[in-house]
């Protein structure tokens, strides 16, 4: 589904990805892990075509994304931040990007399922952080494409939004999607993920589920199999 | 691209500073018509304003614009558009609002003093046209600027400089050369002097129109001596054409390496 060769980046002198090659099969959640810089954003973007590699291909359904674009109708994307022009109201948002994809979308239950309603009227720039993702997660799952990439999803959430996002996820498993998630939550992760990407300065330090990862740092725990890993490297 | 252009230019039609603006020339064509009584000298003084306001308003308009459609445009990127078609989009949104406002404020105005019976009919749309390529050109030019510039205040300052060299400090270092060679045959350098800044080239352009020679100054005379009225407006106009595909071809150009 996404195929990623000899992959590098970098911004001025930073080195961000030095030679990635990382292959993603279709079905399954898949996170990526590491620590703040490691370039996991860069990997994502990159896939969406937003940050363009010094080196490398990358082929997604099959296609090299190089100077294309409609690929990403097969994709959704949650970004990191919501970051959304401000002066915009939430319905407006939704008619536009709806308007943009050319594509009716499923927004209602979403919106009911996060009690976006009052919100509907407001500009976006007036509304709190966790509203805001909510708006972002409705934008993202209101599409119905074969892979879907979230950039911490987790952020801002109220406990119940967290516990829809994680049914909606198991949702969109279950009809054989592709799901591409970055998060810094590790109990999220450990609950979530098929497999695991771990990068770590710019390569794949690890790639395998969460029982191969215990397994091959003699942990017990989850997170402090992650800890192990950043420890003995820094060391 | 023409969904991004209609998102762009209705973002801008309900900004405050379009109306400001569009408000501006609908004030100064009534002062101008309705105090001066006298049609041809109200283009000229006219012209002067705009010639230095339209690039004015282009550039800030065309910094500020990108600056704060940043997350906007961040957004579109992750949808199926190309990126050729998101910048020229807000590209000419912005050119566009700002043509109407610059159009609207003074036509109607001048409509309604009774252009149309007027002879002064074509010198006030030449007028236009150069105005409505000012904006084109120095909002293209600003969005090269801040897309060459993720620092905002760095990109403003650049933008606001190149306004400064192109409206004011261009002319003098002109004049200053021009008097320096005095000795020497000028006709040649002032031309090309005059073609490498789309804010003489537009004053040139217009009072060859106007055909009012002692406004024309020294490379006007030459202009005139050099292509004849016809042949140098054509040019002028050619050139103007080609300041504004340069600087939104390298925009697509630049827009398409860009890391977001």
């Amino acid at each position: 589904m996404v195929s990623i060769t000899n992959l590098y980046k970098r911004f001025n002198k930073n080195t961000v990805l030095s030679g990635v090659n990382l292959e993603i099969h279709q079905g399954g959640i898949f996170t990526i892990l590491g620590p703040n810089g490691s370039g996991k954003t860069t990997l994502i973007k990159s896939i969406l075509g937003m940050v363009i590699p010094d080196k490398g291909t990358l082929m997604v359904f099959g296609k090299n994304i190089k100077s294309n674009s409609s690929y990403r109708h097969q994709i959704n994307y949650l970004p990191q931040i919501a970051n959304f022009p401000s002066n915009l109201k939430v319905k407006e948002l939704i008619k536009m990007i709806k308007n943009l994809r050319g594509d009716p979308g499923t927004d209602l239950e979403l919106m009911e399922r996060f009690e976006l309603a009052p919100f509907l009227d407001k500009k976006l720039g007036t509304l709190s952080g966790g509203t805001k993702q909510k708006v972002n997660i409705v934008l993202t799952f209101m599409f119905d494409s074969p892979l879907i990439i979230l950039d911490e999803p987790t952020t801002g959430l109220d406990p119940i939004s967290l516990l829809f996002l994680k049914e909606r996820i198991q949702i969109e498993k279950a009809k054989g999607k592709t799901l591409l998630i970055t998060s810094h939550i590790m109990s999220f992760v450990e609950e979530v993920s098929d497999e695991i990407v771990f990068l770590l300065e710019g390569n794949i330090y690890f790639k395998g589920s969460v029982s191969a990862l215990k397994a091959k740092t003699q942990e017990q725990d989850f997170e402090h199999a992650i800890a192990s890993i950043l420890s003995n490297n820094h060391a | 691209m023409l969904k991004i252009l209609k998102y762009s230019f209705f973002d801008l039609m309900r900004s405050r500073w379009s109306y400001v603006y569009l408000l501006f020339y609908f004030l100064l064509g009534i002062v101008l018509l309705f105090l001066n009584n006298d049609l041809s000298k109200a283009v000229i003084t006219l012209m002067n304003v705009i010639i230095v306001l339209a690039p004015l308003i282009g550039t800030i308009f065309g910094v500020m614009y990108y600056y704060n459609s940043r997350e906007f445009t961040e957004l579109l990127l992750a949808q199926p558009l190309k990126r050729s078609s998101i910048f020229l989009g807000q590209y000419l949104g912005v050119a566009l609002s700002l043509s109407m406002s610059l159009i609207l404020g003074l036509g109607v105005p001048f409509l309604m003093y009774g252009l149309l019976q007027s002879s002064a009919i074509w010198n006030f749309s030449l007028l236009l046209i150069t105005g409505t390529f000012l904006t084109f050109i120095f909002t293209a030019l600003s969005f090269n600027i801040a897309l060459s510039n993720e620092n905002k205040i760095r990109g403003f300052g650049y933008a606001m400089l190149l306004w400064l060299f192109l409206a004011v400090i261009y002319d003098g270092f002109f004049l200053m050369a021009l008097i320096l060679f005095e000795d020497y045959p000028l006709d040649k350098l002032s031309l090309v002097g005059t073609m490498l800044n789309p804010i003489d080239l537009s004053r040139t352009l217009i009072l060859l129109k106007l055909d009012i020679s002692a406004l024309m100054g020294y490379t006007g005379a030459i202009f005139k001596k050099f292509f004849g009225t016809d042949y140098g407006l054509i040019l002028s106009i050619f050139m103007l054409i080609l300041w504004t595909i340069l600087p939104v071809m390298r925009m697509v150009f630049k827009a398409k390496k860009k890391d977001f």
